[in-house]
């Protein structure tokens, strides 16, 4: 989700990422607040409007919610089961704007600009110790390393296959564990490289 | 040109004794090490920004010693790995670039400046908002370049910057790197890049056994592995 950032020159792209990250927390609060299936309607309108503005079709909000499908799947008609259709509405509903929403603030904001607002909001922290800056750091890496990850597990994957392992879970999870610890050292050095400690 | 000199540089991981006395002092503005698998010349590398402290002798570029004054080193030296996936750390081109300038405190057009002129410099105009993960092996590595090449370093030290590009991303490399005007340190396998060097280091089990120009040292190499 995050880490998806395209170029634009959209009202939305050139909305400071604190109001963004605002408006994004006001929407998701009045979501909670105001539950019903209405509710639901009307910020469905809103994110879709949102998604125009910053001149994306719904097909790129589509996208940004495929992901949760097989959640959709399952929890809609266990809510209904349980709870009746508003219910289901109403809790998938707000899942599934919300993530729409906070998708479209990663697609028209700079990660380095999320991060600076993430950084500058968890300033008091240092009165505890905690050092914002790292923070925002170990953030970035989250989101940086993933896809790094995901490809290592598909070579992973790859290389099991090759040697017709397919069944082999301690060939699947040890070479995942070996090259992950790897990738994290190399990580290391070229961070301390970069100057990050100094 | 920098000074990096060698004195008498040892250093073991535990029992393995991984470089023994080693002395040497580079001023050339190209100097190739070579050597095999495991030989210390990575090692050894990396002793020149402070990543690996020498356990006997010492090392000092420019009158500091990077054991003692890391910090200060790298801000003259920076250094290329040979894989650059674990040198991007931002999810985009821009960002990676601008991550090396931070504690510049520059303004935001500056710094957008400087990283679009990085990336004219490595071939790479136009790519900052791309996502990082998306570029090509040779792509990641130019990436990897204009991110230390940004903050003007006097000395690259550069590790098997090409184990892991083609033939032609190895050859774009190549004349990116012979276009800079920084001192060059190169430890790798490929002996076409460093035939012309002014010195070449060939390092064989730890120790410093051809000094020389990057011809002569070249052939005693392709000698001594035969």
């Amino acid at each position: 989700m995050i880490g998806v950032y395209r170029a634009g020159n959209s009202l939305l792209h050139r909305t400071p990422a604190g109001a963004k990250l605002l408006a994004l927390l006001v929407f998701t609060t009045l979501l909670l607040i105001f539950r019903s299936p209405t509710t639901m309607g009307v910020g469905l309108i809103v994110v879709v409007l949102a998604y125009a503005l910053a001149a994306y079709t719904p097909v790129v909000m589509l996208q940004q919610i495929w992901p949760m499908k097989w959640i959709v799947i399952l929890l809609f008609p266990f809510q209904w089961w349980i709870a009746g259709w508003e219910a289901a509405v109403v809790v998938v509903g707000t899942l599934v704007l919300a993530v729409a929403a906070a998708g479209l603030v990663s697609l028209t904001t700079r990660t380095t600009d999320l991060l600076a607002v993430i950084e500058w909001a968890i300033q008091p922290l240092r009165y505890v110790r905690v050092d914002p800056e790292r923070v925002a750091l170990l953030l970035t890496l989250t989101i940086r390393v993933v896809p790094v990850i995901n490809d290592l597990v598909h070579d992973v994957r790859d290389a099991r296959r090759a040697r017709g392992m397919e069944r082999s879970v301690r060939a699947y999870v040890t070479p995942v564990v070996i090259r992950t610890v790897g990738y994290a050292e190399r990580l290391g050095d070229a961070l301390v490289a970069r100057g990050v400690d100094d | 040109m920098s000074t990096i000199r060698f004195e008498e540089v040892g250093h073991q991981f535990g029992e393995r004794v991984v470089l023994s006395d080693v002395s040497a002092d580079l001023r050339e503005s190209r100097v190739g090490i070579i050597g095999s698998n495991g030989s210390g010349k990575s090692t050894l590398a990396r002793m020149i920004n402070g990543l690996v402290h020498p356990t006997s002798g010492r090392v000092i570029v420019d009158d500091l010693e990077p054991a003692r004054h890391g910090a200060e080193v790298r801000r003259k030296v920076s250094f290329l790995f040979s894989d650059p996936d674990a040198q991007i750390v931002m999810p985009t081109v821009g960002e990676d670039i601008a991550f090396s300038l931070r504690r510049l405190s520059l303004e935001k057009t500056a710094v957008a400046a400087r990283v679009e002129s990085a990336l004219e410099l490595v071939g790479l105009p136009g790519y900052a908002d791309h996502p990082a993960h998306h570029l090509s092996s040779g792509q990641k590595q130019l990436l990897a370049m204009a991110s230390i090449l940004v903050t003007e370093p006097s000395i690259l030290v550069c590790d098997e910057p090409t184990t892991l590009l083609d033939m032609r991303n190895t050859r774009r490399l190549a004349e990116l790197l012979s276009g800079l005007s920084q001192q060059i340190i190169l430890v790798t396998h490929d002996l076409d890049l460093i035939v012309g060097y002014e010195r070449v280091l060939v390092i064989a089990d730890g120790r410093l056994v051809a000094d020389g120009h990057g011809a002569e040292s070249v052939a005693y190499y392709r000698k001594l592995m035969s």
